[in-house]
């Protein structure tokens, strides 16, 4: 298998007026062809800067403070602006949180998916037109030739997200991040568009980041789970082993907090304490002042161990065997 | 929309009816027009003679009739002063004040627009503050100092624009314009300059503010995942959005930009309404006010009428509101 992209040692940090604030500290993952990886945190622990950071949208005062991220080799951190721009929404593309806003609401949707296709290739307005309406009627859209001359406000908010789930696989992406696009919608529908987008992904090859706070949502899809805390990985590996025997006490904090996976009747568990604040975290387990198994040693900086085969965690009393 | 258009327009005659009522009142009140329009060596038969003409001898209520009477029969009335139809007098004053505020307006788009797309995009920059910081010169810096300053630096000082009139014209549809020819437009410039520094401050930071607002909402930040150019981004992305305000202001200010030319007309001997309302009120000469203002009135009306369907073609989710 090949690697689409593999990111080493990320450093994301917002140099605010109040400090820095290290949203992404330290993070590498790999996703290969064809692949889901889980990328699974609580709000704020840095998922949507880890996604920004690859396609290279990090807003002000952002900006990466270190690490590479290899897109089938090539460090996206090192080329230029026009370079990235030529493979974002082309080779690399993402699809947002809130379909209700990712759709300019006063361009109509056939300025906006032809001018996605014109960005990156020669195609006359007929065929961009074309492509657009195809790729429209792919995603589940009816009678798209009519609605590609709506406008936004027009489509209901999971119609929305498939409008915008049809750009950014207008060019079959080799990478495609998918920042939680399901959450503000209906059960029904996040069922719906998960599938769809892992069919539409399997099909093409395309490597798939799903980002999500909600480790229900990717239980059955992903192929590796990132467990993300506080801007750093604290546990990654294949999915059902993780899910199964986690590691991390934080990572069994999320599991014990998903409806389904706890018994009938029994009190949903739920993790103590908050997200820490990400501006001047000090050095030490990030997680320690919301840890049970929390020693003096949690002080200082948990190292990373490998679980055999190849789990990664990030403590020093990780819940299953390490390796000797 | 039909039915609007209409309500609008009924709207619009009650304005005016009552608008002929105040100045007929307002102008009695203030003073006899007889004492200023007759020589003081006329006898008494003369004079007699010259108030029943202008129907000054009648009681208000009965001069109001005949005025609108007239007005049901096409005729606004003649002036006191030069004995022409006042309409006539007003027609062939008109063209120069409109030539001078489109002009102005349109001065305000070209500084306004672009200043104000610079200020937004580089807020910190030195030339963003002092954009930000020269349009808080347009707004409180009176008119009629402004428009001396400029002929004092380039009329009287370098020489090189003239001061005063609105130079050679030339004809188009029977009327003559200021801005067919060169000299005329050497003409214009100072005075449509002066008219429109109040309208490039508003419009500058109506667009910085709408810059600014625009720039970090999902949609922009989605544009730009789509691997689009920084340039369509902003001129199309971002400019659209900042369009309808701008539109409807500066539609508005037009109506409000020939009423107020008087100021600027007056300074630079300009030949237009303005200059000839603020005679007519010298002299009271009732029927050149009371047209003046009814086309003022109706332009206004006009005006927004005109704003409020380009609103609904910008704005896509106002037409569909009206529509349903
Ligand atoms: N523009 C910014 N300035 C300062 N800090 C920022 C900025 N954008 C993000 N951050 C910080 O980065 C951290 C991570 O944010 P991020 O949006 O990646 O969280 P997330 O994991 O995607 O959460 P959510 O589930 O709420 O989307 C946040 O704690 C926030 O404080
Ligand atoms: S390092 Fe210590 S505090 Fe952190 S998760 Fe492990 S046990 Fe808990
Ligand atoms: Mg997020």
């Amino acid at each position: 298998m090949t690697v689409t992209l593999e990111v080493r040692n990320l450093r994301t940090h917002f140099f605010t007026r109040a400090g820095i604030v290290k949203a992404v500290d330290d993070v590498s993952f790999k996703v290969e062809r064809g692949q889901v990886l889980g990328l699974v945190g609580e709000s704020g622990s840095g998922k949507s800067v880890t996604g920004f950071s690859i396609i290279g949208l990090v807003d002000p005062p952002g900006r990466l403070a270190g690490g590479s991220i290899l897109y089938r080799g090539q460090d996206l951190a090192k080329i230029s602006e026009e370079e990235m721009r030529s493979l974002r929404g082309n080779r690399i593309a993402m699809i947002f949180q809130d379909p209700m806003m990712t759709l300019n609401p006063v361009l109509r949707i056939d300025t906006q998916m032809i001018e996605a296709v014109q960005a990156h290739t020669n195609a006359s307005h007929s065929e961009a037109w074309t492509r657009s309406r195809d790729a429209l009627g792919m995603v589940g859209i009816p009678s798209p030739e009519e609605r590609l001359r709506s406008y936004p406000h027009q489509f209901s908010g999971g119609m929305r997200q498939r409008v915008a789930i049809a750009i950014a696989l207008l060019h079959n992406p080799d990478l495609l991040i998918a920042d939680e696009p399901t959450t503000a919608l209906d059960v029904t529908i996040q069922a719906q568009i998960l599938a769809e987008v892992q069919k539409l992904a399997t099909e093409h090859g395309t490597a798939l980041i799903w980002i999500t706070h909600d480790l229900s949502v990717i239980s059955g899809l992903a192929d590796r789970i990132a467990v993300m805390y506080a801007g750093r990985i604290v546990e990654a590996g294949e999915a059902s082993t993780v899910l199964d025997r986690p590691a991390h006490p934080y990572t069994h904090g999320l599991i014990g907090s998903v409806p389904s996976r706890n018994k009938k009747g029994e009190k949903l568990r739920q993790i103590p304490g908050m997200t820490p604040s990400l501006l001047n975290l000090g050095v030490g387990c990030a997680f320690r002042t919301r840890c049970a198994r929390a020693t003096a040693v949690c002080e200082q900086e948990p190292p990373e161990t490998l679980i055999p085969p190849e789990r990664i965690v990030r403590c020093f009393h990780p819940m299953q065997d390490v390796a000797a | 929309m039909l039915t609007w258009i209409v309500r609008r327009l009924f709207q619009a005659f009650f304005v005016v009816v009552a608008m002929t009522v105040i100045v007929f009142v307002g102008v009695h009140v203030i003073g006899n027009p007889v004492d200023i329009l007759i020589s003081p060596e006329a006898d008494q038969a003369e004079r007699a003679r010259i108030i029943a003409e202008m129907g000054l001898d009648q009681p208000l209520w009965k001069q109001y009739f005949f005025f609108v009477n007239d007005v049901l029969h096409g005729n606004m009335g003649r002036s006191f002063v030069f004995n022409e139809p006042a309409l006539k007098l007003i027609g062939s004053r008109m063209p120069a004040t409109l030539e001078l505020a489109v002009t102005a307006v349109l001065f305000s788009i070209c500084f306004g627009v672009p200043l104000g797309l610079y200020a937004g995009l580089k807020p910190d920059s030195v030339a963003g503050r002092a954009i930000m910081a020269g349009s808080i010169l347009g707004f409180s810096l009176p008119s009629f100092w402004v428009g001396l300053m400029l002929i004092m630096t380039f009329a009287v000082h370098l020489g090189v624009l003239p001061s005063t009139g609105r130079g050679e014209t030339a004809a188009m549809f029977g009327i003559q314009w200021s801005f067919l020819t060169w000299d005329g437009l050497r003409h214009m410039f100072m005075p449509a300059l002066n008219l429109s520094l109040f309208n490039i401050s508003l419009v500058l930071r109506l667009t910085r503010a709408g810059v600014r607002e625009t720039l970090p909402m999902d949609y922009i930040k989605f544009a730009r995942a789509k691997g689009l150019t920084p340039r369509r981004v902003i001129l199309v992305h971002v400019l659209k959005n900042i369009m309808i305000p701008v539109v409807t202001v500066v539609g508005l200010e037009l109506g409000s930009t020939i009423a107020f030319a008087v100021v600027t007309e007056s300074v630079f001997a300009w030949p237009g309404m303005g200059k000839l309302i603020i005679d007519s009120i010298n002299v009271l000469d009732r029927p050149v006010i009371v047209a003046y203002l009814m086309m003022i009135v109706l332009l206004f009306i006009t005006i927004n009428l005109v704003v409020d369907i380009i609103y609904t073609i910008l704005d896509p989710r106002v037409r569909l509101e009206t529509k349903a």
